[in-house]
């Protein structure tokens, strides 16, 4: 763990034990699979099948994190706010999106809180005009699954930015406002920027949890690739192939995620305070 | 030390400044002027409160009582005011404090482009003849922790310098330095002193308080126990303290 040099991990620095051998096992067993796909009519309608479902969960996650980074921000200039209105407000809601399950919490904006949204925009339309003949069953479930997810990862982002925040030198702030630029410009310009550079890893971290949390909205009969393979492992009791396929494909977007924000780091790394 | 017999209308003042940080007074009814074309040194021993008095001086510390006054007009610790005071009066830290995201051009541009509302190419023209001026052009596309401290500090003054303040407070600006960096940095606030910059200086280099300014305060504990031309203050201190802290050796 700690040397004696004091660094994490220190010794093995030969290049065989640097190697990712993880990733060649997993490759491997990818590999495996890929024959199989190729070459077995099972593998291969499971996969198409599955596939078709990528569409969904790709656009959720697409959808769903750059929201919930701005809500996210949002919030956490609210944590730190001197406002005892706006810090209470943001910590009110960080505190209960974090504290109820995602799953509860899709559950409650599919099932409550979307059809009294509905019901609030009727009688405040008084009646007359689009939103009166608004029904809920017009808000698709897609959309509910991605406001919850928007919900529930605000309030982790929130706590990430705002440590992201609170983790740069006060000397940053003072120069930036003893130059004359405003709070907001001093944000834009100076804090947020570092910020981002700075939490990157945790983002990346929280996109790959959203990309699996995605999953969640088969529960709402959302048809995502989990939503896929559930149905095709229902119908033809395939549950062994169906399943492991399944996760071998969330495994590869995870990797490729992450292989993408390791690149991003990368390039921000080297001028980073 | 140029001698010059007009009087020179007060840039910046402080009256009665009080700042206590909980049970400690560390600026106890201090006013001082900082006049026009003249460099004001604070002087004085650690803790003796002279950062806290400059950091009033630009509200980075909000005085619990007294006022600051700004070219006559009294400033009060609103936004507004601050932005406008703050774009007028440049202001240098100890740790540079430059932003490591930007490439040390863009730290200068940023003031003039977003403060002042220069277009993209003028503000970049504008940073690159600051960065000139400080002997700096060859880092412009750097980073800032690329240089080193000598180097980041001259790049913060030119950052403060873009801005074509009225004033420039300095607070410690050597004394993160070793002393072959120390030369470079008092060497380019030299030439400002000479064009005639208005700057207040809070800094342990007697030397060089004595080579450039015109009035020095001497503080300790809180206040100003001395007040005068660096002769009055530094050569034949007319206070027990202040012949203590300048006879110590290397003073």
């Amino acid at each position: 763990m700690i040397g004696p040099d004091g660094r994490l991990n220190s010794g093995n620095a030969g290049r065989l034990s640097r190697a990712p051998w993880w990733l060649l096992v997993l490759a491997l067993g990818g590999t495996v699979f890929a024959w199989r796909a190729a070459t077995s009519e099972l593998y291969g309608d499971i996969l198409m099948r599955i596939l078709s479902g990528l569409g969904v969960t790709l656009a959720v996650t697409a959808v769903a994190f750059p929201l919930a980074i701005g809500l996210g921000l949002a919030t956490a200039l609210g944590l730190v706010s001197p406002s005892p209105v706006r810090r209470n407000l943001a910590t009110l809601y960080v505190q209960v999106a974090r504290g109820v399950p995602i799953l509860v919490q899709i559950f409650i904006v599919a099932f409550v809180l979307v059809p009294l949204g509905v019901e609030a925009l009727k009688w405040g339309s008084g009646g007359t005009g689009f939103l009166a003949t608004l029904r809920p069953s017009d808000v698709p479930m897609g959309a509910r699954v991605v406001a919850a997810l928007v919900c529930a990862y605000g309030a982790f982002e929130a706590e990430t930015v705002r440590g992201g925040l609170t983790s740069l030198s006060r000397g940053q702030a003072e120069a930036a406002r003893a130059l004359g630029l405003t709070q907001r410009q001093a944000l834009r310009h100076v804090l947020l920027p570092q910020t981002f550079r700075r939490i990157l890893p945790t983002l990346g971290n929280d996109l790959i949890s959203l990309l699996k949390d995605s999953s969640l909205v088969s529960v709402l009969g959302v048809r995502d690739v989990t939503q896929e393979a559930r149905l095709y492992a229902s119908a033809t009791f395939r549950y062994t192939e169906s399943l492991t396929l399944l996760a071998l494909l969330y495994l590869a977007l995870t990797l490729l995620l992450a292989l993408g924000v390791k690149g991003l780091e990368h390039r921000y790394r080297r001028h980073a305070s | 030390m140029p001698a010059d017999p007009k009087p020179h209308a007060v840039v910046l003042e402080a009256r009665s400044l009080v700042k206590r940080f909980g049970a400690v007074t560390a600026v106890d009814g201090i006013s001082v002027e900082i006049r026009a074309g003249e460099v004001t040194a604070i002087l004085g021993p650690s803790g003796s409160g002279k950062s806290t008095l400059l950091r009033c001086l630009n509200f980075l510390e909000v005085p619990d009582s007294g006022e600051v006054i700004f070219q006559g007009q009294r400033v009060r610790a609103r936004d507004r005011d601050l932005d406008a005071l703050r774009s007028r009066v440049g202001m240098v830290f100890q740790q540079f404090n430059l932003f490591p995201h930007l490439r040390v051009w863009e730290n200068v541009a940023l003031g003039p482009r977003v403060i002042l509302g220069l277009p993209a190419a003028a503000a970049r023209e504008r940073a690159l003849g600051f960065l000139a001026r400080v002997g700096l052009s060859d880092k412009a596309d750097s980073h800032p922790l690329q240089l080193s401290g000598g180097q980041q500090q001259r790049a913060a003054i030119a950052r403060a310098l873009a801005m074509e303040p009225v004033a420039l407070l300095f607070d410690e600006p050597t004394s993160a330095l070793d002393p072959e960096l120390t030369g470079e940095v008092l060497s380019v606030m030299r030439a400002l002193a000479a064009e005639g910059m208005t700057m207040a200086v809070v800094t342990h280099e007697v030397a060089f308080a004595r080579a450039v300014s015109h009035q020095v305060v001497f503080m300790d504990a809180g206040r100003v126990v001395l007040r005068g031309t660096p002769a009055e203050v530094i050569d034949s201190p007319a206070n027990e303290r202040a012949a203590r802290f300048f006879s110590r050796p290397g003073a």
